[in-house]
């Protein structure tokens, strides 16, 4: 462990701005990704089985 | 084998076998990611030339280097593809390009907040930052291309040109460093200096990298799925599957 207190992590030695900005805006990204995702999924299971309950009705 | 490895390269089978690797692929993230974040902020120390400016390095190379992986392997699946009108194999390089796209963003912006501080300038247009934004649009290119087209084969062969095109891009990248004078620094990872600091960062990096690697493998599973399902959903096996039954 290099810091003595929470302050001085997040200050970076006063590259708090640049090395926060690099950080949080990838782990932003790791996040929004699997969330699109989870969207795309969700949304062509519903359309697939609106399809499937159409073809059921018609038959 | 060959039968084994023929089998899987058609969705039907590659689909259920995807799914079942997502579980392992997400916890190789999580662990290494875990770890390689806290070697490389809390255990890292301070570096003697830029202090905790430094610690950049722990996601702009492992970005950077996912971003150029991505790539090659992008445009091998395009290549296949192309070559042996697989599936799979097209919708494979589909299914990376969105997230190579995004490490590639995620380099030039972690580059970018790592040179106002050290270079004094967020950009410059110098032989490897210049490269590396060329790969971005080589990227955003291959996704248009292929959402302009409607025909899904023809969209694949069109995409699987510009990937194939775009790959000498990955070499101009990696060694950009050494054939021009550019501001950017060379591939100094510190192997020779053998200090116990060099080993932690070091250790640190890679690990960034395996978390990177392992994440990319679990959205291009997710999102192949996807694309399986939207491109095959006039098929038999799609409408048995289970979660479009219940």
């Amino acid at each position: 462990m290099i810091w003595n207190s929470p302050g001085e992590f997040f200050a970076m030695g006063g590259y708090g701005l640049y090395v926060w900005g690099s950080f949080g805006v990838c782990l932003l990204a790791l996040i929004i990704e699997p969330l699109l995702l989870a969207k795309r999924r969700t949304e062509v299971l519903r359309s697939l089985r609106r399809e499937l309950s159409i073809k059921e009705e018609t038959r | 084998m060959s039968t084994i490895t023929w089998k899987y390269a058609s969705p039907q089978h590659f689909y259920p076998l995807a799914g079942k690797m997502i579980p392992w692929f997400l916890a190789l993230t999580l662990v290494f990611g875990a770890v390689g974040l806290w070697l490389g902020l809390f255990v890292a120390p301070t570096d003697a030339q830029q202090g905790q400016g430094y610690r950049i390095i722990f996601v702009h190379v492992a970005a950077s280097w996912m971003s150029m992986f991505l790539y090659v392997v992008m445009a091998f699946w395009a290549g296949v593809g192309l070559g042996f009108n697989t599936r799979l194999s097209s919708m494979m390089a589909s299914a990376i390009a969105p997230t190579g796209a995004m490490f590639a963003f995620l380099s030039l912006w972690t580059g970018a907040l790592w040179g106002k501080p050290m270079w004094g300038t967020w950009w410059v247009w110098d032989a490897r930052l210049t490269s590396e934004l060329i790969l971005f649009f080589l990227y955003l290119g291959f996704i248009a291309l292929q959402a302009a087209i409607d025909d899904t084969r023809r969209a694949d062969k069109a995409g699987a040109i510009i990937a194939l095109v775009g790959v000498v891009n990955v070499p101009i990248i990696y060694f950009s460093v050494m054939w021009w004078n550019t501001l950017h620094q060379g591939a100094s990872v510190s192997l020779t200096k053998g200090s116990s600091m060099a080993h932690t960062m070091l250790l640190g990096m890679l690990l960034m990298a395996l978390c990177f690697w392992m994440y990319s493998i679990v959205m291009t599973l997710l999102r192949v799925r996807a694309i399986m399902l939207e491109r095959e959903r006039h098929t038999e096996w799609v409408a048995r599957l289970q979660e479009v039954q219940s």
